[in-house]
């Protein structure tokens, strides 16, 4: 037998963390306000945990989005202390627990309750770039083919999960109400430089308008505050480039 | 009965509106080429300009009523001066335009700031072309 060396593992410990949490009941508050609540949490849990504890064990009325709680859905985007983050993917141990974390929900939207936003105006900007095949020709008799490098050229915008963190962390979408958000351009980027569509023309005369990518300030937000790692402004910068090179 | 408490009123900001504007112009590519065109070009006139007013022959002591005279008698300095007022006005309105559409919310605001701004613009542009072309150096 042989006697195995084992690394003495510390017990991970749960220390007390305080959350101040932005509520709003619209049945009851004139206006929002702040909320603490402290819960013990390991250093490897998630905010979405400590959200789940509170309204589970303190206060069940606290209203957030969640879906998958993996990073995937895009549904439990909010500002926490001051990001645009996704709360299950933002571990305990990354944050700085000697104060309380801050929980609001993502700016520029309706709020409708505690962290809830009204996302209608992020879809229909969206839903106005067109973000699906277009082709024209005749159908062909089997799938359309791409090269590796065609495929590559536009993999970044297929990684975009539609969580609205990068959309609201944007200055410029949260005083101008008819501003597409970054969202949306990376939408019509994926589709732009698909090799196998032919929309981009259609696209590129949207996103030309007054509102369009011509409003982006390039602050990087949007790609700081990005849960996927998408290099947003680089996809809009494209885009202007695709607009000025088609021009002249 | 229940004696629940009653909802007070509720207090939900207007939904943003998803109408658009489909205007058809290439008005906001051109402004922001000409941000980018008209700052590269502005940096040789403006530090230029620097360089010749306030460095070289003795620095600003030396200019005079005389040496503004000098300068504009010929059309190489009178275009460089132009090329330097028009540039750096369009510019700066410009990005002033852009601070005003991004910073006021109210419709009534930003035209009226960007009225006040495209006056003062004007004003500034038209006076001091005039000036340029129609400088006297015989004024008494």
């Amino acid at each position: 037998m042989t006697a195995m060396a084992e690394a003495p593992v510390a017990a991970p410990v749960a220390a007390d963390v305080t959350f101040r949490i932005h509520r709003y009941q619209p049945e009851f508050d004139s206006e929002p306000h702040w909320e603490e609540y402290t819960v013990p949490l390991y250093p490897t849990d998630r905010v979405l945990t400590a959200l789940e504890k509170i309204k589970g064990e303190i206060d069940g009325s606290l209203t957030f989005r969640r879906s998958c709680g993996h990073g995937i859905c895009g549904s439990d985007a909010m500002r926490i202390n001051g990001r645009n983050r996704l709360a299950c993917k933002t571990l305990v141990k990354d944050l700085d627990i000697s104060k309380p974390i801050t929980v609001e929900p993502i700016k520029g939207l309706p709020l409708e309750k505690d962290l809830v936003v009204d996302m209608d105006p992020f879809f229909d900007a969206y839903r106005s770039v067109m973000p699906f095949l277009i082709t024209d020709g005749h159908e062909p008799t089997r799938e359309r083919l791409q090269s590796a490098e065609d495929r590559a050229r536009f993999d970044d915008g297929t990684k975009c999960i539609l969580c609205a963190c990068c959309t609201t962390s944007c200055p410029v979408y949260w005083t101008d109400d008819q501003y597409f958000g970054p969202a949306a351009i990376v939408a019509a980027n994926r589709f732009i430089f698909d090799s196998r569509d032919s929309g981009a023309e259609q696209r590129l005369e949207i996103l030309n308008e007054k509102e369009g990518v011509w409003r982006c300030r390039t602050t990087f937000n949007c790609t700081d505050a990005c849960p996927r790692g998408i290099e947003v402004t680089k996809a809009i910068q494209e885009v202007k480039r695709a607009l000025i090179f088609r021009r002249f | 009965m229940s004696t629940t408490a009653q909802p007070g009123p509720v207090n939900i900001p207007a939904p943003r509106s998803s109408q658009r504007s489909s205007q058809r112009s290439n008005f906001e590519l051109y402004s922001w080429l000409f941000m980018r065109v008209s700052g590269l070009v502005l940096v040789f006139l403006v530090l230029g300009h620097l360089l010749i007013m306030n460095v070289l022959d003795g620095g600003v002591q030396r200019i005079n009523f005389a040496f503004v005279a000098g300068r504009w008698s010929s059309p190489f300095w009178q275009v460089w001066d132009l090329l330097m007022l028009w540039l750096a006005m369009l510019h700066g309105t410009n990005g002033m335009r852009t601070i005003i559409n991004d910073y006021a919310e109210r419709d009534q605001t930003r035209f009226w700031l960007k009225m006040i701004l495209y006056v003062a613009a004007g004003f500034t542009i038209i006076l001091g072309t005039l000036v340029i072309f129609t400088f006297d150096p015989n004024i008494g």
